[in-house]
């Protein structure tokens, strides 16, 4: 008897942890999505109430654009820089212990340290980045952070910095994969480097890029920290994106209910996208 | 790369009026140490920092523990619900934590455990609260499966029970990646910012990056040499780790891709 319980006694915690922190509060999210429910008081059943409310919300739309626009602009470039910044950095071996060092910086350091040094560095009056424009190019710098048309590029800009290290190093993986004798190949056939890279280097690529695509999207929707520390929303809800929305309304407004209902569609969103990329890449991932 | 950390670094070592200088000046007048013990007596980073470590390392421990446990199970055990539990763990991975913060939150308020440490730690315990579970099981149980099953039939045939030979075997052994998923805990646990914000309110209890954050907002103006010296310390202890064991962690977050 002792012997069959045995794995599950070694499981108990996980498997504890599962239903009261996992599959249970997925659960009851769901539930509490059709209530109204400030945590201290009991929940009421509003049924669709919450949906209705999000769908007929102006400033639900606009998180949402906002959200959109995070997504839009910061997986590609994220994408593209590193691959970038990878290729670049391929040829050099020595010294690579510092040299990792210094991209993976930005990504061990948090968030809270990142985004507190750029909203410094993007301050308008005082701020390196503004002083720069002024000084080596004679433009005068917007005011970041404050001004709605560049609070969101501004952001956009930390996480992509923040994410650059590691998916550069997860590009450099991919890059040290394709077989030498391929580019050979290629060179003696009398293949140009831009052939040899359109031809070999990127199809063989695919799935890192597929992979960086998935995540960095995934990612992007679940930006917080930097909103909290820089812009709180602001200004004008112009940063605002779902993530921090959800938790305005959860932890400031104590709209658990509405909360939750948000969460699902946010879960909504993210879910059909990854499967959406999921059917489309075998219309591009080239796989051996 | 490199810039806005270096430009952190100098700040910090500025006197009030030199950070605010217009042009702003790359290197300080005079190294203004100071800065560093005022932020950690005056603005209490020091014991900010001990909670921070205090609950980091028991995390990271809770997590190494649960973790390993399961892991053992599922690389070594046949049981019935083998495979429901492991894609139902797969699962909770890809769930995003938006949805299961709330009713967690509920349940750690149930328990009494809001505005204390023990909402941080003691769900580490069972797994974690955002799908760190099944990464670290997955993890563990990867390297399980490649430890040979000699070590543990000579065990058994002197009589050790599984515990035993968990404990006494597997997790010596397995070292690397217990350091290479631990780091990774750890990290999570050092810079996350949602959990202290949302159950923490007590002065005393706030970990360094709430900490941090209220000292962002509370320095609108002036003095951001404190704020730099502050953000510097809070780096420090991970940045210590990373210089150290670099190589883990790099494994740690290219396996995280793998889970992907």
């Amino acid at each position: 008897m002792k012997r069959k319980l045995t794995p599950y006694i070694f499981l108990s915690p996980i498997l504890i942890g599962m239903l009261v922190l996992s599959v249970g509060p997925i659960l009851v999210s769901f539930i509490a999505s059709f209530t109204q429910w400030d945590i201290v008081s009991p929940p009421q059943w509003i049924g669709a109430g919450n949906y209705k409310e999000i769908v007929s919300s102006d400033l639900f739309w606009q998180v949402l654009r906002n959200t959109f626009y995070y997504v839009a602009l910061a997986v590609p470039l994220t994408i593209v820089l590193s691959l970038f910044l990878a290729i670049a950095v391929n040829r050099k071996l020595k010294g690579i212990g510092l040299f990792r060092t210094v991209y993976f910086l930005p990504v061990v350091t948090s968030m809270v340290a990142v985004a507190i040094v750029w909203g410094w560095l993007y301050n308008p009056e005082y701020g390196l980045i503004n002083y720069v424009l002024r000084s080596w190019f004679g433009v005068q710098g917007p005011a970041w952070l404050r001004d709605p048309n560049w609070a969101m590029p501004a952001m956009i800009i930390v996480g992509v910095w923040k994410a650059l290290g590691y998916n550069m190093m997860i590009f450099l993986a991919g890059l040290q994969s394709v077989p030498d004798e391929y580019y050979e190949a290629a060179r003696l056939d009398g293949a140009n480097t831009r052939q040899r890279f359109f031809s070999i280097t990127l199809p063989m690529l695919t799935p890192t890029i597929f992979f960086v695509l998935v995540v960095t999207l995934i990612g992007s929707f679940q930006v917080f920290e930097q909103t909290y520390i820089l812009t709180r929303g602001g200004p004008a809800n112009a940063t605002l994106t779902i993530s921090y929305f959800i938790f305005q309304n959860a932890f400031q407004f104590f709209r658990m209910g509405y909360a939750s209902a948000l969460a699902y569609v946010l879960f909504a969103i993210v879910f059909v996208l990854t499967l959406i990329q999921l059917r489309y890449q075998k219309k591009w991932v080239f796989y051996q | 790369m490199l810039a806005p950390f270096l430009w952190m670094l100098a700040t910090s070592l500025k006197d009030q009026t030199g950070a605010m200088a217009i042009p702003p000046q790359w290197l300080p007048n005079q190294l203004h140490f100071e800065n560093y013990s005022d932020v950690a007596d005056k603005f209490r980073f020091g014991l900010f920092t001990f909670n921070s470590l205090k609950i980091s390392i028991l995390s990271t421990f809770g997590q190494l523990l649960s973790c390993s446990l399961a892991a053992y199970a599922f690389a070594r055990m046949k049981f019935r619900g083998k495979e429901i539990i492991f894609y139902a763990l797969l699962v909770t991975m890809m769930i995003p934590y938006q949805v299961t913060m709330i009713p967690v939150f509920y349940v750690i308020r149930l328990l009494g455990w809001v505005d204390s440490h023990n909402a941080l730690i003691i769900p580490s315990f069972f797994g974690g609260t955002f799908g760190g579970a099944a990464f670290g099981t997955f993890l563990l149980r990867q390297f399980f499966e490649t430890i040979p099953r000699e070590m543990e039939d000579a065990a058994t045939i002197d009589g050790a029970g599984k515990f035993r030979i968990y404990w006494d075997i597997f997790l010596p052994l397995s070292k690397p990646a217990l350091a290479t998923l631990g780091l990774f805990v750890f990290m999570g646990s050092w810079n996350d910012l949602l959990q202290p914000v949302i159950y923490l309110s007590s002065y005393d209890k706030m970990t360094l990056t709430v900490a941090l954050a209220s000292l962002q907002s509370s320095q609108e103006t002036f003095q951001y040499n404190i704020l730099m010296a502050g953000t510097v310390l809070s780096i420090i202890p991970i940045l210590i780790l990373f210089v150290f064991m670099q190589k883990y962690f790099v494994k740690g977050f290219v396996l995280s891709g793998i889970k992907g």
